[in-house]
């Protein structure tokens, strides 16, 4: 099992729900976070003092989900998140030792 | 039949005898309910539009604690006056500097009695209001960093000796009036007054922790427009309430004050838009109050072409004072006490001797009007109230930092934010 940790755009947000539930994705999670990379921040001027924001609002969204389709999964949150423009965001993979489903115990593959 | 003509006459003639005796005045129904109004619009000023405007303005972690300190001052100011304040300001003048104690406890004044052709009483409510936004005013350069004890004893002090005396000189009977200074509705008294203190203040109290260095972002804008909107509409109350009569001075005030505050608003956004390339609503609101504050002295002396200019000029050079000015100097004038209200009021005491204009209010001309000597009066007035402010806030801030045993928060409740520190509170219970 692999965690995807996907770091988006906020108004991609629906987008990619989308393209992820018609590829069987039904389940997910998601954080509002900030953050930068080589996207730059904006000015902001209040009474002739300015500032610069460097951290941008970004969505998190995490899924756990079966080995096998993790690069299904990737390619899909890609196609849906991209702009093209800087910022567009990052997909991390990470490994997973253990899921259980909270309401009837069962663990592993079945609890994803 | 004319007997019977006679008759009524003198039976009506004699009706009146209780209202009208030796030529005093008699109360006017009109004049009364309208500055009963004008007060309650005075009294939104601060506990509503005076706390959003500077409450947005400051940073989030200490929204609670600006509009706190500004409520507390309207209280303890309400208090005082009617206790003492009043008696101080408007009492039997004494040498020309200060009322007695006669009417403390506002004792010899009672439903009856008349000031002019409105009650006492509601004359005595009108100037309390007064002297509430006036120290309220003041915690706009302080914010953030400010001990809530020290607070309340400076609110106390600084309205008993430094408030009163000078509402005395201009209104009281006292000498800056005898000598023909005019100040329709307190720029001197209320403006120039608590931005020199506020500067004053600011200065002893030291920069906030990070100034200059860290972003301090406004906690809501949004809180600021809707203050500076709620502070416009009742300064119609302070400008036109003035005239302490419902009649035309008063309708002539009406009309400068609100063509004053839209020329600053839009001159204050112009000058943003072409300095920073951006016009922020904080400029717009800001540019608004500007241009209240320089046509509060000018109010009931001078004409609609003069407002045009004395508001352009208030919200160019509000933005001047503000955005340029204070970044130049450095000093931590937070919320710009000082450049708005002392700078633009200073504006405006000198705008008001150059356009007084006499057929508005009879005896009352500038410069432009063949009265030089105006141009003269008013600035020593300025200079007078700035000299006496100075001086006694450095007196006032001193003993109140002996009596509470310094003004500042420690380090770590300044950083930790002062709703949480002082008062347990948060302003907005904000969930995902």
């Amino acid at each position: 099992m692999k965690k995807i940790e996907a770091i988006i755009k906020p108004f991609k947000l629906d987008e990619v729900k989308e393209a992820l539930n018609e590829i069987g994705i039904q389940g997910m999670t998601i954080s509002e976070v900030k953050g930068y990379g080589r996207q730059k921040g904006h000015k902001e001027i209040y009474r002739g003092a300015e500032y610069v924001v460097d951290f941008i609002p970004k969505i998190k969204i995490e899924i756990v989900v079966e080995a096998s389709v993790v690069k299904n999964v990737v390619e899909t949150i890609k196609k849906a998140a991209v702009t093209g423009k800087i910022g567009d965001g990052k997909i991390f993979v990470l490994p997973v030792e253990d899921v259980l489903r909270v309401r009837t115990g069962e663990t592993g593959k079945d609890a994803i | 039949m004319k007997i019977k003509k006679i008759i009524m006459t003198m039976f009506l003639t004699l009706l009146t005898v209780p209202f009208a005796y030796a030529g005093q005045e008699v109360l006017d129904t009109g004049d009364t309910a309208w500055i009963i109004v004008a007060t309650a619009l005075v009294m939104v000023m601060t506990p509503a539009g005076l706390a959003l405007f500077y409450g947005g303005m400051s940073r989030y972690k200490n929204l609670l604690n600006t509009i706190a300190m500004t409520f507390v001052a309207y209280c303890l100011a309400s208090v005082i006056w009617v206790i003492w304040g009043y008696a101080l300001a408007f009492g039997p003048d004494k040498a020309g500097l200060i009322g007695g104690l006669d009417n403390l406890f506002l004792n010899g004044i009672g439903v009856d009695s008349l000031t002019g052709t409105i009650p006492t009483y509601v004359f005595l409510l009108f100037q309390m209001t007064f002297a509430c936004i006036t120290v309220a005013l003041i915690l706009g350069s302080i914010v953030d960093r400010m001990k809530f004890s020290s607070w309340i004893i400076f609110t106390i002090l600084w309205v008993t000796f430094i408030y009163c005396p000078i509402a005395h000189w201009v209104w009281g009977g006292g000498w800056m009036g005898e000598m023909g200074a005019l100040d329709f509705a307190g720029g001197n008294v209320v403006h120039i007054n608590a931005g020199v203190a506020g500067l004053v203040l600011a200065i002893m109290l030291g920069k906030r922790i990070g100034y200059q260095r860290e972003a301090m972002f406004p906690s809501s804008v949004a809180l600021t427009a809707l203050g500076a909107a709620l502070l416009w509409f009742g300064w119609f109350g302070f400008n036109a309430g003035s005239a302490l009569a419902a009649d035309g001075i008063a309708a002539s005030a009406f009309l400068v004050t609100n063509t004053s505050a839209a020329m600053g608003a839009l001159g204050w956004m112009f000058a943003e838009w072409l300095y920073d390339k951006k016009p922020t609503l904080l400029g717009i609101a800001s540019g608004v109050v500007a241009g209240l504050v320089s046509i509060t002295p000018a109010a009931g002396f001078v004409n609609l072409k003069a407002a045009l200019i004395i508001g352009l000029i208030a919200g160019l050079f509000g933005f001047f004072c503000v955005a340029v000015v204070k970044v130049r100097m450095g000093y931590d004038d937070s919320l710009d006490a000082f450049g708005v209200h002392g700078m633009c009021g200073i504006w405006g005491a000198i705008a008001t001797g150059l356009f007084a204009d006499p057929s508005i209010t009879k005896g009352a001309s500038g410069l432009f009007y063949g009265n030089p000597k105006q141009l003269w009066i008013q600035i020593i007035s300025i200079l007078a109230t700035v000299a006496y402010t100075a001086v006694g806030t450095i007196i006032v801030v001193y003993v109140t930092k002996i009596l509470t045993r310094g003004l500042r928060v420690d380090k770590d409740s300044e950083i930790q934010g002062l709703d949480n520190s002082i008062h347990g509170e948060r302003g907005f219970e904000i969930t995902f």
